[in-house]
């Protein structure tokens, strides 16, 4: 028993040590900066290149949602440098004053961000964000089941495909689809239109065979379901594993969608900062992260350099005329209790 | 004989239902597809590919060192606790066992963010620190919970004979009473261990930046899916709290016939 004791005792001294060492390791002269991510969002060796280049120490974490990143940065006690917002989280963080203005004298880089991705909505001058990755939302479908043609959200309210539809579990998604069938904007604050988008939710009930989140590309390869509401990105993998598969954006007009970079207020590094963002931006650079993620690039150099079949791909590059209808979601505000509302009302629905 | 078939039968599937997810997480880690619905042909490359992925191997030292650290560091605080507890009277014990049952009975979400803006109030800046400390403080609990039994077990005079037979309360503590509760003290080591491993919600508002346990970690990869290493890195940590398992089993067997032979 003793020696046992003694043993662990020993052990303990030496991780202690072993921590002590290597937090002394980190505090030398190195500059370091802490980037806040979306797991599993860039190429591994792309932050290993930039911390060679620029002998720049990167403390490197990831989140799940928008809103659990949103907590933890408002909540203070931590000193991230960069973030990766998307499109009305951002809104929400420059209302709330919370992003510092970039110096877009240190991105010079931003020069090939594709205009049309400039000065959306939600950063009007482009004061406060570079963007990252976009896409689309859209339906993606089984060729060997749904022979008709797939141009409109009305086929998930097709009777044929009962029990074979998918739908995401997801509020905004999910009422942004019934809101765009019924021709309003999803970023409605009308309640009557809500109420009518609810109706056709629980309408649409009967038919959906499940409501899922990030199970739906293994269900879609696996060919358990015909038709399935995802974001553009998935869509790509998904037809790398099924060739049988197919993504459509309805004609009705859909969500277009940004995870842009900014830098919060927390950040003690602003300039390393602007230089890790000035990196990302760099056409081969971008090429890796497009790679690697699969999503679509708004860099107009790093597209050019993707493979041609790729670039030809209407799924993540869809041309002008498919994204005119298209709308970016906005910060609903207060008004997100009303949307948390219908969706809880139609889930319950029997 | 029919009566014993339906008793086996019953084990067995008992058996089947608790272990078939972990089974299948097994086989799939062997998948060569990425997909977690459709079974390709027989690789490795997962295990390969998780010994190159740094994200998961920091995240994984982070986890170990924070559980080690967490169940030492608990376990001694809470073994002293729990003797000095044993040892009030009986209004005391009642009213610091009650204490003792909140955080406990609390949910994590509530321990989590009032421990963050203890934190925040006291300026800690969030990261390896924060969160270590975190992890003591809901171990602690069940730490007391689990010795406290042995304790009353124990008898009361034992403490009391060694004193009197020249002991100091030191050495009476040492050689007396901490032998007598050790099973306690291994399981309750061993819990804080396991709920530190597992513990998300905690970890997840008192990290800061670069700290990530595994949990944060996984459950971060859920938006772009859950990479087929997890499945890798997941039966290999079944395999070692297995092998760990029967070591200590066999151990105990041989105490066992050793006292028995005695």
């Amino acid at each position: 028993m003793k020696k046992s004791v003694k043993i662990l005792l020993m052990i303990l001294v030496g991780i202690l040590i072993s921590v002590s060492l290597s937090a002394c390791g980190k505090s030398g002269d190195k500059k370091t900066l802490n980037v806040y991510n979306w797991g599993d969002y860039i190429d591994p060796s792309v932050i290993k290149d930039f911390e060679k280049e620029y002998n720049i120490k990167v403390n490197y974490s990831t989140f799940d949602t928008n809103e659990d990143m949103y907590v933890k940065v408002k909540s203070g006690g931590t000193s991230y440098d960069v973030l990766f917002p998307s499109d009305y989280i951002i809104e929400k963080m420059i209302r709330e004053d919370m992003l510092l203005k970039l110096d877009m004298n240190n991105i010079p880089n931003y020069k090939y961000i594709d205009d049309k991705f400039k000065n959306l909505e939600f950063d009007p001058n482009n004061e406060y964000s570079v963007p990252y990755m976009w896409g689309t939302v859209g339906i993606i479908y089984n060729k060997n089941m749904v022979k008709e043609k797939v141009d409109s959200w009305d086929i998930l309210w097709d009777e044929k495909y009962k029990g074979q539809i998918l739908m995401l579990n997801s509020q905004r998604d999910s009422i942004a689809v019934a809101l765009l069938k019924l021709g309003y904007s999803m970023n409605t604050r009308d309640l009557n239109e809500l109420q009518e988008a609810k109706e056709l939710l629980v309408k649409q009930k009967p038919l959906v065979y499940a409501y899922v989140g990030d199970e739906v590309k293994d269900m879609m390869i696996g060919e358990e379901a015909a038709m399935a509401v995802v974001w553009s990105g998935d869509a790509v993998f998904m037809k790398e594993q099924n060739e049988n598969l197919e993504y459509a954006i309805p004609k009705e007009g859909t969500n277009l969608w940004f995870d842009n970079i900014v830098v919060p207020n927390t950040s003690k590094n602003k300039e390393e900062a602007e230089l890790f963002i000035n990196y990302l931006c760099r056409p081969e650079v971008g090429l890796k992260n497009t790679e690697y993620i699969g999503y679509s690039t708004p860099n107009v150099e790093t597209f050019k350099l993707l493979p041609e079949e790729l670039q030809k791909d209407k799924s993540a590059y869809p041309e002008d005329k498919d994204l005119v209808k298209t709308e970016i979601f906005k910060d609903p505000g207060d008004f997100v209790k009303e949307y948390s509302r219908i969706w809880t009302e139609v889930l319950v629905e029997e | 004989m029919v009566n014993k078939f339906v008793k086996r039968l019953y084990t067995t599937l008992i058996f089947l239902f608790l272990y078939a997810p972990i089974i299948i997480l097994i086989v799939f880690s062997f998948n060569s597809s990425k997909s977690r619905g459709t079974w390709d042909s027989f690789t490795f490359k997962w295990y390969i590919e998780l010994f190159k992925n740094q994200e998961i191997m920091k995240s994984l030292y982070y986890t170990i060192i924070i559980a080690v650290l967490s169940a030492a560091i608990s376990t001694a605080i809470g073994t002293f606790a729990a003797i000095g507890i044993y040892n009030m009277n009986y209004f005391g014990k009642k009213v610091v066992l009650n204490l003792n049952y909140l955080p406990v009975l609390n949910p994590d979400i509530v321990t989590a963010i009032s421990l963050m803006t203890l934190f925040r109030f006291m300026n800690l800046e969030l990261g390896f620190l924060s969160m270590l400390l975190s992890h003591i403080t809901f171990c602690i609990p069940y730490v007391i919970l689990s010795v406290l039994p042995k304790l009353k077990q124990m008898n009361k005079h034992l403490a009391e004979a060694a004193m009197d037979l020249g002991a100091t309360p030191f050495y009476a503590l040492r050689k007396v009473i901490i032998p007598e509760i050790m099973p306690g003290i291994i399981t309750g080591a061993l819990m804080a261990f396991t709920l530190s491993i597992d513990d998300f919600v905690i970890s997840f508002f008192n990290t800061g930046s670069g700290v990530t346990n595994l949990s944060i970690t996984v459950y971060s990869m859920a938006r772009r899916g859950i990479k087929p290493e997890i499945n890798a890195l997941s039966s290999l940590m079944f395999i070692t709290v297995l092998v760990l398992l029967l070591i200590i089993n066999n151990r105990t067997s041989k105490d066992i016939e050793r006292r028995g032979e005695a």
